[in-house]
């Protein structure tokens, strides 16, 4: 019982965390802020949630600053604008994201029927109820596009970023400079360039297979940075011991680096396909789409869930655009769960 | 008896080299050459669309990015007889409207750096944080059916707010009242897709800021602010602008997002309201499902334009975000 007294005497205070009459004065502003807001509202000609929006920001800027001035003068008056400003940023940020995923749900869950995953949409029109058709083929038709730009893309990433972490030679700076710069490159410019190196010359027709050579291109970048940052986590310990106990560098980077990183480095993959799966425009122009079933890579179109999407949303018909949120929602689910999966290997220690 | 002359045989002497073994060389030889595609994917791009768009540029000359117009005439056989490409109207409206997202998005994406960074207790940093991320990994069509469906009307109660106050600018003008599909609304839709980029570089760079000197700005009693424009905005000031840069190369070339918003049409349009734009990715989009073989060298060859145009751009990002280092003046 003494000792809870003594140990209560010399518990360390924190002086600078709000105490509980500034968390309710806070309280009190904001609720007052809003208040004059919607009197303001109200009485002037302003409307609508942009009007509602800007005067309760003014409003609770003002008060909260001018309070602060009252207390400590104006550098802490300065403090409170900057921090109610970046506060106002930050809500801006998340504005629209909560928007969307909002929209796509509350849009794309009328949609959602057990057959949806099973049919095709070749024996429909625009016109028919979204309880009708589905979108199997696309979503087989994304696996394959997804399939194949990972066998092509997975390795040259990964080689990209075993040269940057273990060779380390001369090219290292420009090859750190290029993948920065093959990241940028516009989607549609990836397409067009299979479109004039293969399609139009070659083979003429097309095909998933083109659409995931176009896609790859778009998803070595994301790998081989990933992997990169994954690899330079590994300690050099773990190098050093695999070439003291003998072993070339290409048995410890095999059996050593590589393991060691497995689960960074699948995350790398994982980023690299949530990159890929919503990619558009240059499936538009290589892969094409149809409304059927089509299990061969190599001939005809093949319909995907970007091409899904995007051919509801063109038609232009309420249901068929009813179809395209239904479509977004499917794709969000998607990267919603790639998200997490990656997320949830970065989280592990690495070199377990 | 003779067991003494036993054989000792004695070893060869142990080479000690440090050259590598057959396996390392072959491995050395696999790994550079994985790590040189980028370049050679770079190099590919650059040489088929130059080959396929060579025959336009050529005869088309400066004229490609100078002028602008896209006619083709052809006569019955369906042979061109003349042709008349050029890009500046798209050119411009691909600047006009990735600068303005940019100048949209890097206010408010330093505002949530700074906030994730120094104001936001941990868990809301977290959760920020990863929600940033997967904004970041949204595809474009996303954005841009959302766009349409969703933003536009507000996009253009908005803008006939700004040109209701502020119409007498040159840049706000709009006399025919045409509001929808305007380069406005194309920006805003591009800043919401580049804000993640540039919050996130924003915010590595702010969060290397040298703590010594903040604890020092601190413990001279300045207030949270003043050590912010101190120590983190003078360190940080590169990165930043390089985070935008890299915003900025993206929205160059993003493609179908745009394309759903904006209303493409082959005139120079400067009043940002006004429901008028270009934008090379889209036109290339809108122009490939009709174009003919000729056409599509066109098409090459703006693609071609695209890509030199983010190639720039993306350079100057990664000089600017490298040269950053860790001075703090």
């Amino acid at each position: 019982m003494t000792t809870n007294k003594i140990y209560e005497s010399i518990l360390p205070t924190r002086p600078w965390q709000a105490s509980m009459k500034d968390r309710l004065t806070t309280g009190f502003v904001l609720v007052f802020a809003l208040f004059i807001a919607t009197l303001l509202v109200k009485i002037t000609g302003l409307s609508g949630k942009l009007g509602f929006f800007v005067v309760f920001v003014i409003v609770f800027v003002t008060l909260t600053s001018g309070r602060e001035y009252r207390r400590f003068g104006s550098a802490s008056a300065k403090d409170a604008l900057v921090n109610a400003l970046v506060a106002v940023g930050t809500f801006l940020t998340l504005i629209p994201i909560g928007s969307i995923i909002f929209e796509v749900i509350s849009k794309g869950y009328k949609g959602i029927y057990l057959g949806l995953f099973t049919s095709d949409m070749s024996l429909n029109s625009p016109n028919d109820p979204a309880n009708v058709g589905g979108l199997g083929h696309a979503i087989i038709g994304t696996l394959i596009l997804v399939a194949i730009a990972l066998v092509i893309s997975v390795p040259i990433g990964i080689l990209t970023a075993l040269y940057l972490t273990e060779i380390k030679g001369k090219f290292s700076q420009p090859i750190r400079f290029l993948v920065q710069a093959m990241s940028g490159v516009p989607s549609i410019v990836a397409g067009l360039f299979i479109l004039s190196a293969i399609l139009y010359p070659i083979t003429k027709q097309n095909s998933a297979f083109l659409g995931s050579l176009s896609l790859a291109i778009l998803m070595i970048p994301t790998v081989a940075r990933t992997s990169e940052e994954v690899l330079n986590l590994i300690p050099n310990d773990l190098r050093e011991a695999g070439v003291a106990l003998g072993g070339t560098q290409w048995r410890t980077v095999a059996m050593i680096v590589v393991p060691a990183a497995k689960s960074g480095l699948l995350t790398a993959v994982i980023l690299g396909v949530a990159r890929i799966a919503g990619e558009t425009a240059p499936i538009l122009l290589l892969a094409g789409g149809g409304d059927r079933f089509n299990l061969d890579p190599f001939s005809g179109p093949m319909g995907s869930l970007p091409y899904f999407i995007w051919n509801s949303f063109k038609s232009g018909t309420p249901e068929s655009i009813a179809r395209a949120w239904t479509g977004l929602l499917v794709l969000l689910v998607v990267l919603l769960f790639l998200f997490s999966a990656a997320r949830f290997l970065g989280n592990r220690k690495v070199g377990k | 008896m003779s067991t003494t002359e036993s054989t000792y045989v004695i070893p060869e002497k142990r080479v000690v080299t440090t050259k590598p073994r057959f396996s390392d060389k072959v491995f050395r030889a696999v790994v550079t050459t994985g790590g040189l595609s980028s370049l050679i994917v770079l190099g590919l791009i650059f040489g088929f669309l130059l080959y396929q768009g060579f025959d336009i540029i050529k005869s088309q000359g400066f004229d490609f990015i100078t002028t602008s117009r896209w006619d083709i005439t052809y006569d019955e056989a369906g042979n061109v007889i003349s042709s008349d490409f050029g890009l500046s109207a798209m050119l411009i409206g691909t600047i006009l409207c990735s600068f303005l997202a940019v100048l949209i998005a890097v206010p408010v994406s330093v505002a949530t750096a700074l906030y994730l960074t120094f104001y936001a207790p941990h868990w809301i940093k977290k959760t920020m944080v990863t929600i940033i991320d997967l904004m970041a990994a949204f595809p474009s069509i996303l954005f841009g059916i959302w766009a349409y469906i969703i933003l536009m009307p507000s996009g253009v109660y908005w803008a006939k707010l700004i040109n209701h106050y502020l119409g007498f600018i040159p840049f706000f003008e709009n006399k025919d009242r045409y509001f929808q599909g305007s380069p406005f609304i194309a920006s805003l839709i591009l800043a919401i897709m580049i804000i993640p980029i540039i919050t996130s570089i924003s915010r590595e760079i702010f969060s290397q800021a040298p703590l010594d000197r903040i604890q020092a700005a601190y413990a001279l009693g300045a207030t949270r602010w003043a050590m912010i424009k101190a120590v983190v905005i003078p360190h940080g000031r590169n990165g930043v602008i390089g985070g935008a840069m890299l915003g900025l190369g993206r929205a160059m070339g993003e493609t179908v997002a745009v394309y759903t918003v904006l209303n493409i049409v082959f005139a120079i349009n400067w009043k940002i309201l006004f429901g008028v734009g270009g934008n090379v990715a889209s036109l290339i989009l809108t122009k490939f499902g009709e174009a003919s073989a000729y056409e599509i060298k066109g098409l090459m060859a703006a693609g071609l334009v695209l890509f030199v145009l983010t190639l720039i751009v993306n350079f100057a990002s990664d000089q600017l975000i490298r040269r950053m280092g860790g001075s703090g003046k």
